[in-house]
């Protein structure tokens, strides 16, 4: 594993001038991720959103590798073609250098409209990696739910109003079902932790076929808490169980980092404006609704991963 | 060297992409396209093609993959049809402002609802404003040359833009033909190779595709697409008379058909235009005066072509098969009425909504036409505009 002063050679391919908002999540993750790429020759595919509005403004551009946006829904069908092209060239000898792949999407350009061109890209087995910048919600359009929303949080289509206490559904679990595409490789981290992102996104770059990683990814303004706290807040996200660190190799389910304590999901909750309201008498039963969500997922995760189960305190 | 072989519209297609060979094929079937896809998965099969063929979920896909192909400095193609095509819609845009030259052929058939599998040209003109140059075929003759000429027409430096060869369904698709088709090396030759000023995979200088434009570049990169359609009908005519050479089938903007002397006409498109020429014999051994525009492209709108070429009639139908709801009739007869209309001699142009969802156009259907053309050359009124052709009403 490289040290952080050895990953701080590798060429930037993601740079300043872009105008995601300060602490924005996006940035932190892509730059962790396309570290990892180390000198390779990379193409970046990018799905309409937050990253791509705010970092390819015409005539400029924050990246210092090729990049193409095409659409919404459909980065994993652009960067399918892209790969493709790659291997009729470079079999014909047109080409002769070698590239990696690399997509970016938002939760609702991953978990939602563009679920079915990702699954169609994991599926026929284009060597590429996708990394859903997960922010838990459409940010760009001004904080819509999303099926990566967390139950009870407060969106502007999930409102917490006098009747409805935000969000009704709890979060679709999507690196399961990237999973179960049977690829080589998917993986959960978070920004929390460098050496795991890096690790991750190294494997996922090395593998041969296609990767997928689910990276959290706050938003400031979506979320409501202090800008400068973000590490700190993906920290309890992480202890907490409501984003656990795994990853799932050639069909093998691995267990990256198990929380020393159990810590209540109320310490990820409570920093963010999202779920304040969650805090006001009476809304008492969504919380307990969140954290029975919560360990149940970690109660299966342990099982699939070949840990012994804990059982949450009473 | 030609080669004369008695084969469907769809099995000349498939042909044509063999002998292009392109880098990169992203399709998803429909029919009545889907033997072009089959066919093509066959050459790739067995090695008759160097094309990475990308079977993808869906239409929508399809052009994604091929946008993504395309600007990677591949040459990309994908194939579709109705739904498919409606499907696509969102990225035929991109495709054009991307500037990227995607050759697809459209298997013309109607648009739901209801459900049907026919022909009629409710796909093509859904996206007859993304920025697609349009080619119309005849037949399965017109569909083979049309996708050979379409490369070279798609990656001119002065166009750069993706182009659609359209045929009807069942009609062309399905139908024996006996075509000529050029030896392999003809093609390959006359296509040449893809030489992409800026792609993806160009690893010394890397570039960024697909940006956000604000009001200050926006229009600019709008009036730039008008600017490279212009272009494009100088192009189609070049390419047409080189095509020419290497096969001695002509091509240029329209197809204009005994209308020297002409006093009426019909303009269709595809494979109607076959049968109005046929009326359009009889009639003129009974001594009339009639002739058939045929736009061999769509889009950009052969404008001065379609003027040249009827500014001496007396009197003009357009047969569209679409609807647009507007009221106003077809797709076609706003463009081709807006041509004449500077002219200011008086053409009376009207119009036919015909064929939809795959009615035959029967030779009577033409027949009357051509009469009421004669009734407006006589009387001098043209009173009813937009009118339906074999419809039970
Ligand atoms: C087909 C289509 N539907 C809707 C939109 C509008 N839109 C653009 S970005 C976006 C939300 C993006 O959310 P997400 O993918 O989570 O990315 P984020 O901005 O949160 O990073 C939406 C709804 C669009 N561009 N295209
Ligand atoms: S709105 Fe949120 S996701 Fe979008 S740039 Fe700002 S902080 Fe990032
Ligand atoms: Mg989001």
């Amino acid at each position: 594993m490289a040290t952080l002063k050895e990953l701080a050679k590798v060429e930037e391919r993601f740079v300043g001038g872009h105008r995601l908002c300060a602490g924005c999540g996006h940035g932190i993750s892509v730059r962790m991720v396309l570290n990892a790429a180390e000198d390779a020759n990379v193409v970046v595919g990018c799905a309409t959103g937050c990253l791509e509005v705010a970092s390819t403004i015409y005539p400029y551009t924050a990246w210092n590798c090729s990049f193409i946006h095409s659409a919404f829904e459909n980065a994993g069908a652009t960067i399918s073609g892209v790969e493709a092209a790659y291997k009729s060239l470079k079999k014909q000898g047109k080409i002769d250098k070698d590239f990696k792949f690399v997509a970016f999407g938002g939760d609702g350009g991953t978990y939602d409209i563009g679920f079915q061109s990702l699954s169609g890209a994991m599926e026929r087995g284009h060597n590429i990696v996708y990394v859903c910048l997960d922010n838990e919600a459409y940010m760009n359009t001004g904080i819509q739910r999303s099926s990566a929303t967390p139950m009870g949080a407060d969106t502007t289509t999930s409102p917490a109003g006098k009747v409805v206490p935000g969000k009704q559904q709890p979060r679709k679990d999507l690196t399961a079902i990237m999973a179960a595409h049977n690829i080589p490789y998917a993986a959960q981290t978070a920004i929390s932790n460098w050496q795991d992102v890096h690790r991750k996104a190294k494997k996922a770059f090395d593998v041969e076929g296609p990767a997928f990683i689910n990276i959290l990814s706050p938003c400031p303004r979506g979320w409501r808490y202090n800008t400068p706290d973000i590490v700190e807040l993906v920290k309890k996200a992480v202890e907490t169980r409501f984003w656990p660190m795994y990853e799932v190799e050639n069909g093998k389910w691995k267990l990256n980092y198990k929380p020393k304590k159990y810590v209540p999901i109320e310490e990820f909750l409570k920093p963010q404006g999202r779920f304040r309201h969650l805090f006001a008498p009476g809304n008492e039963h969504v919380i307990k609704a969140i954290q029975k969500e919560v360990d149940e997922r970690w109660l299966a995760l342990l099982e699939r991963c070949g840990e012994t189960p804990e059982l949450p305190p009473k | 060297m030609k080669n004369k072989v008695a084969i469907t519209g769809n099995e000349a297609v498939a042909q044509a992409m063999k002998q292009i060979n392109p880098d990169v094929v992203a399709a998803y079937p429909i029919t009545p396209q889907t033997e072009v896809v089959q066919i093509f998965s066959s050459f790739v099969s067995n090695g008759q093609v160097d094309t990475e063929f990308v079977t993808v979920e869906s239409e929508h896909s399809a052009m994604s993959a091929a946008i993504g192909a395309s600007a990677a400095g591949a040459r990309a193609m994908t194939a579709t049809s109705s739904q498919g095509l409606a499907l696509m819609f969102e990225m035929v845009y991109i495709a054009s402002s991307l500037r990227l030259p995607i050759v697809f052929p459209v298997v013309n058939r109607a648009l739901s609802g209801p459900i049907n599998i026919h022909c009629d040209h409710s796909d093509a003109m859904g996206v007859k404003d993304a920025g697609v140059i349009q080619l119309f075929s005849e037949n399965a003759q017109e569909a083979y040359d049309n996708m050979i000429q379409a490369v070279r027409i798609a990656e001119h430096p002065d166009v750069l833009l993706p182009v659609s060869v359209n045929f009807d369904g069942f009609i062309t698709s399905h139908a024996l033909d006996v075509l000529e088709v050029l030896d392999d090396e003809t093609v390959k030759n006359f296509v040449g190779q893809y030489q992409p000023e800026e792609y993806l995979l160009d690893a010394q200088n890397p570039v960024s595709m697909g940006n956000f434009d604000m009001y200050d570049f926006y229009f600019e990169h709008k009036r730039q697409q008008v600017a490279a359609m212009e272009a494009a009908k100088k192009v189609i005519e070049e390419v047409g008379k080189e095509y020419e050479a290497i096969s001695g089938r002509k091509y240029g903007l329209v197809d204009a058909y005994r209308l020297d002397d002409a006093e009426m006409a019909v303009v269709v498109l595809n494979s109607a235009a076959g049968s109005a020429k046929g009326v359009v014999d009889e009639l003129r051994e009974k001594g009339l005066k009639v002739g058939v525009l045929k736009p061999r492209v769509f889009r950009p709108f052969p404008f001065e072509a379609v003027q040249d070429a009827l500014k001496k009639v007396k009197a003009v139908a357009v047969l569209d098969r679409a609807e647009t709801f507007s009221t106003l009739g077809g797709p076609m007869f706003a463009d081709v009425r807006t041509a004449l209309y500077d002219l200011k001699n008086d053409i009376k142009v009207i119009n036919y909504v015909y064929g939809l969802g795959g009615r035959d156009l029967r030779l009577e259907d033409v027949e009357k036409v051509f009469d009421d053309l004669a009734n407006i050359v006589k009387s001098g009124r043209a009173d009813k505009f937009v009118n339906y052709l074999g419809l039970r009403e």
